[in-house]
């Protein structure tokens, strides 16, 4: 199984959402963490010891699906049924619906704070492997509860999450400096290339962190 | 009331390793036990209320029971769309304490008094809306309702009744009985409904539940001419469409007393605004006898 057969397992979709661009922006970051990063058990997709994924800005989920098909979490054939009547996958995932799904997202500026809780309950329950990542746009970030979030979590300490920033320039009002900006809340801040996965795949590796760390995935302007 | 619950939550927390305490500032004292017996389990977010709300989805998510806790109008109002979409929509539970009710805070203004919160709330399907009377019934319904997989409302009030009721999730009880009227009152508001309606020939009906509300009481204790009066501590009309539900099959007159939906600019204490809105037993019982005829 490679990338490419994702992007082949895309084309399976069905619905506008099909040629939603920003399903592709995230398809490197979410290939690498898919297939790299977390440990999930595709048989068991609430096996207590995996890592959590949140889609926050839940735009674009076919690349996710495509992913999520690709390891089994469930039958390729739902690709093609994606946005009509009687299928799981609609334009934003929903966990009541689709295995692997964590939350259901759509709203911007939701799953940062609830990422925040799942870290919060990974610790209260003395849980030190799992990890949650949480997967924000640049413009997403515009949204105040996203800032709540990013606040809270280096107040916290909670070195179990990860901020996936997909910055595709997209937002309307300046979002960059994240170093500086992200940096001086407490997040340990690290820049990549978004389509290089071996940028990403180190910059996923946080080790012992004790705060948490935001990775900026930089996604070229026009390129969604 | 306030103290009631936070006793009662501190309590479930110590015996209940699955409970989790989200707070946004507001009401830590209380809480205080909570946070020494497991600060790994009781987290002070700051002034964050949409992130509290989120906060506690992702405790449910991880298994635990969340707990969380601020003025109504930060709770119903600020953080509604948390409550919507990371509690409701999520299929997830957890007890949401809302203090301040209506016009508790009664010289601060619409900032701080939410007369709305109950019908919001009940705009989100599958949420649990209580609205205890008494200290001891907010014990009963915490306890009844923390871990039963429901997300769950619980409005308190600064005033009360002067006995608690055996209430219950979706319960109501008849405490007087005549052909005139069917008078529903809901938590902090029977006493006054009783005083009101004392020497009338009229049934008196008490809920602590407004989401689910008990038809099928309602529906029995309405005579061949049904007339029906609810009386709310939140806007007016807001328990209309459970009373038309109930009387689907059977002409009747609904008369709603209830806090009006207007912005009021006066202060004084929550009994002040009592009399000024109407919502005293004198104004009660004016309104009660021109229904009546």
């Amino acid at each position: 199984m490679t990338i490419e057969d994702v992007r082949e397992l895309m084309t399976l979709a069905t619905g506008d959402e099909k040629h939603d661009e920003s399903s592709t922006s995230t398809l490197d970051a979410l290939w690498v963490l898919y297939d790299r990063v977390l440990r999930t058990d595709p048989s068991d997709p609430l096996w207590e010891g995996r890592d959590r994924f949140v889609l926050s800005k839940g735009h674009g989920p076919v690349a996710l699906y495509a992913i999520l098909a690709a390891k089994g979490f469930f039958p390729r054939e739902w690709l093609g049924t994606s946005m009509r009547p009687g299928t799981r996958l609609g334009s934003h995932p929903d966990r009541r619906l689709v295995p692997g799904i964590e939350a259901s997202t759509g709203s911007l500026g939701h799953g940062l704070p609830m990422a925040v809780g799942m870290a919060l309950g990974l610790r209260a329950k003395g849980l030190d492997g799992p990890r949650v990542v949480v997967l924000v746009g640049d413009a997403e970030l515009n949204e105040g509860t996203s800032w709540e979030g990013v606040m809270l979590a280096p107040h916290l300490g909670l070195g179990n999450l990860t901020m996936l920033v997909i910055d595709n320039h997209s937002s309307s009002i300046e979002m960059g400096h994240w170093r500086d900006r992200l940096g001086s809340f407490g997040w340990n801040v690290r820049l990549v290339d978004g389509h290089d996965h071996g940028q990403l795949t180190a910059a996923f590796d946080v080790g012992d962190a004790a705060v948490p760390v935001a990775v900026i995935a930089d996604i070229p302007a026009g390129e969604w | 009331m306030r103290r009631q619950a936070a006793a009662t939550v501190v309590d479930l927390f110590r015996d209940d390793a699955r409970v989790a305490v989200v707070l946004a500032e507001i009401s830590v004292p209380y809480f205080a036990e909570a946070f020494r017996h497991d600060p790994q389990r009781a987290v002070n977010v700051g002034i964050m209320e949409p992130a509290m709300v989120g906060v506690a989805a992702g405790f449910a998510m991880e298994g635990f029971h969340p707990v969380a806790s601020t003025m109504a109008s930060f709770m119903a109002e600020r953080a509604y769309e948390q409550l919507k979409l990371d509690i409701g929509y999520q299929g997830l539970g957890g007890t949401f304490i809302a203090t301040g009710g209506a016009y508790d805070y009664s010289t601060e203004g619409a900032t701080h008094q939410a007369p709305a919160d109950i019908a919001l709330i009940g705009g989100i399907p599958g949420f649990q809306v209580l609205v205890p009377g008494h200290p001891r019934e907010v014990d009963s319904l915490v306890r009844a309702t923390y871990a039963n997989g429901a997300p769950t409302y619980i409005r308190l009030s600064a005033q009360h009744n002067a006995d608690a009721h055996p209430v219950g999730v979706g319960a109501a009880e008849v405490l007087r009985r005549g052909p005139a009227a069917t008078v529903v009152a809901v938590g902090p508001m029977l006493d006054r409904t009783l005083a009101a309606t004392d020497g009338l020939d009229v049934s008196v009906v008490y809920t602590a539940s407004v989401e689910p509300f008990d038809a099928e009481v309602v529906a029995a204790t309405v005579g061949d001419d049904p007339v029906v009066i609810t009386v709310e501590p939140c806007y007016e009309g807001t328990l209309a469409r459970h009373v038309a539900a109930a009387l689907t099959h059977v002409p009747h007159r609904h008369l709603s007393i209830g806090v009006p939906r207007r912005f009021w600019r006066s202060y004084g204490e929550p009994l002040d605004l009592d009399a000024g809105l109407g919502l005293d037993a004198p104004g009660i019982r004016d309104r009660v006898l021109a229904a009546l005829g």
